[in-house]
């Protein structure tokens, strides 16, 4: 691993994102956007947006996270640019490292954008600290990122990377917590959810939510997730391949 | 010294040997001329050397190392044959990137520029550009840290006379050093500028040599002829 080479192919990503200012315009506004259209929703009932907002601020950046970098991977390796980076000083670690930074830049910045909308302008209410409820939304568009850089190396073309979204993200917002509790569900899905990241972050934000200091349970959430990432990235690595 | 030695290298996909038994030298300090039809197996031998490619049998050694080898990673340059470089980024910009990742000294992006004829297209995106100048900046790409091996994947083609002629002068002066380049074509005429030539068809070593070897082998006065002569097995007779 070598922190000068990760530096290099994360400015080189961030360089591409650049040119191509349509696809940062709508990652960094539609979570925003869909976040808006959400407090009209329930424009006469502020407690149920209340109750909900948060826990979409750490769900929406995981979704959106999930699907670019799996199709910014595959990019990579339909191009070929994969196979030259394989045979230069790039270690497999260094590459989806690289990514891991630029991504996780983008994901702070919009989740930050979010955040700032939901929580100053609408005025939602969370009895935790704001920076930390910013940090799980950041940790869960990481968490997002690391599975959608593993879930490319089994995609063969952009149509089978974006499947990978209602394949594996969508049962995750039905088990996760987010319609009915965990534990009220039959005990075959309640125990699937305990290996399904978003599961952890609606947990996180629900305890943000309810706790004014950080709990014992926030902090296993934490670290679960952050297992998460660091799985996913080595997976990510270890099947980095060529076509 | 060898810069390259395969040997009975096979690569079976089901039933197919997309590389069948090829043992060959690759000299240092030459310019070999990989040379055969579409489809013949160059850039799966390519492949195999830098060690992208699992071979069914055999081994292929790069400087006394077996392919693959991370260590070789700094010493080999490698032009894949569709340009392989980010298009949604600029000529400037794609050259930064793969200068810092093969430790390229400050300078050599704009020399190799020059050489090239692309400097007038520094800031344009890759996008942009046409076919010949996409494969030129690849080319640089594979030509930045001045790598002992180059392996370069028909790096001629698409280009005009002028170019291709500049190229190859490019291409002598590198080996000059000591360096070893490695050029595919299928056009026979390519050998020209060779010093050794591999001819390879169907995966297999029809014939190895330097110019005067091959034409001699061949009984011809061209490597086209020489090719035909050789692919028809008529020199087995």
């Amino acid at each position: 691993m070598n922190s000068r080479l990760i530096l290099h192919t994360a400015s080189r990503v961030l360089q591409q994102l650049r040119h191509d200012r349509r696809s940062v315009a709508l990652v960094m506004f539609v979570p925003t956007l869909l976040l808006v259209i959400l407090n009209y929703v329930f424009y006469d009932n502020f407690a149920l947006y209340n109750s909900v907002a948060p826990l979409l601020l750490g769900l929406v950046p995981f979704t959106i996270m999930f699907i670019i970098t799996s199709v910014a991977m595959l990019r990579e390796r339909t191009s070929g640019t994969l196979e030259r980076l394989l045979v230069s000083k790039l270690s497999r670690l260094d590459i989806i490292l690289g990514y891991a930074v630029a991504f996780a830049l983008l994901a702070f910045l919009q989740s930050a954008l979010a955040s700032f909308v939901v929580l100053f302008l609408f005025n939602v209410v969370v009895a935790g600290d704001v920076a930390v409820l910013l940090l799980i939304a950041v940790i869960s568009g990481i968490t997002g990122m690391a599975l959608g850089l593993f879930f490319s190396a089994f995609a063969k073309n952009e149509f089978q990377a974006v499947q990978f979204m209602p394949a594996f993200v969508l049962p995750q917002y039905l088990a996760c917590g987010l319609f009915i509790a965990r534990d009220q569900m039959v005990d075959a899905l309640y125990y699937a959810s305990n290996f399904m990241p978003l599961s952890y972050i609606v947990e996180a934000m629900r305890s943000i939510q309810l706790s004014e200091s950080m709990t014992g349970e926030l902090a296993k959430d934490m670290i679960i997730l952050f297992s998460f990432t660091i799985v996913s990235l080595i997976a990510g690595a270890l099947t980095l391949r060529t076509d | 010294m060898n810069a390259i030695e395969i040997k009975n290298v096979s690569l079976q996909i089901d039933a197919d040997f997309i590389l069948n038994n090829i043992e060959v030298v690759i000299k240092k300090g030459k310019i070999t001329g990989l040379l055969g039809p579409s489809g013949a197996g160059k850039t799966t031998l390519y492949k195999s050397i830098l060690g992208l490619r699992k071979i069914t049998s055999g081994d292929i050694q790069v400087f006394g190392k077996t392919s693959g080898d991370k260590s070789l990673h700094e010493n080999v340059g490698y032009m894949t044959q569709s340009p392989s470089i980010y298009f949604d980024l600029t000529v400037a910009e794609n050259l930064k990137y793969f200068s810092q990742i093969s430790g390229a000294p400050k300078g050599q992006i704009n020399e190799l520029i020059d050489v090239v004829g692309l400097g007038h297209r520094k800031h344009t995106v890759i996008k942009n550009l046409s076919g010949g100048e996409k494969t030129r900046v690849s080319l640089i790409t594979a030509m930045l840290g001045d790598p002992d091996i180059l392996l370069l994947d028909e790096p001629t083609v698409g280009l005009d006379p002028v170019l291709r002629e500049t190229l190859w002068s490019l291409f002598k002066d590198y080996v000059k050093n000591g360096k070893t380049i490695v050029v595919t074509s299928h056009i026979m005429d390519e050998a020209d500028n060779c010093d050794d030539i591999i001819f390879i068809r169907d995966g297999e070593l029809i014939a190895h040599g330097s110019k005067k070897d091959i034409l001699k082998l061949g009984h011809a006065k061209s490597m086209e002829k020489a090719f035909l002569h050789l692919a028809r097995g008529e020199n087995k007779q």
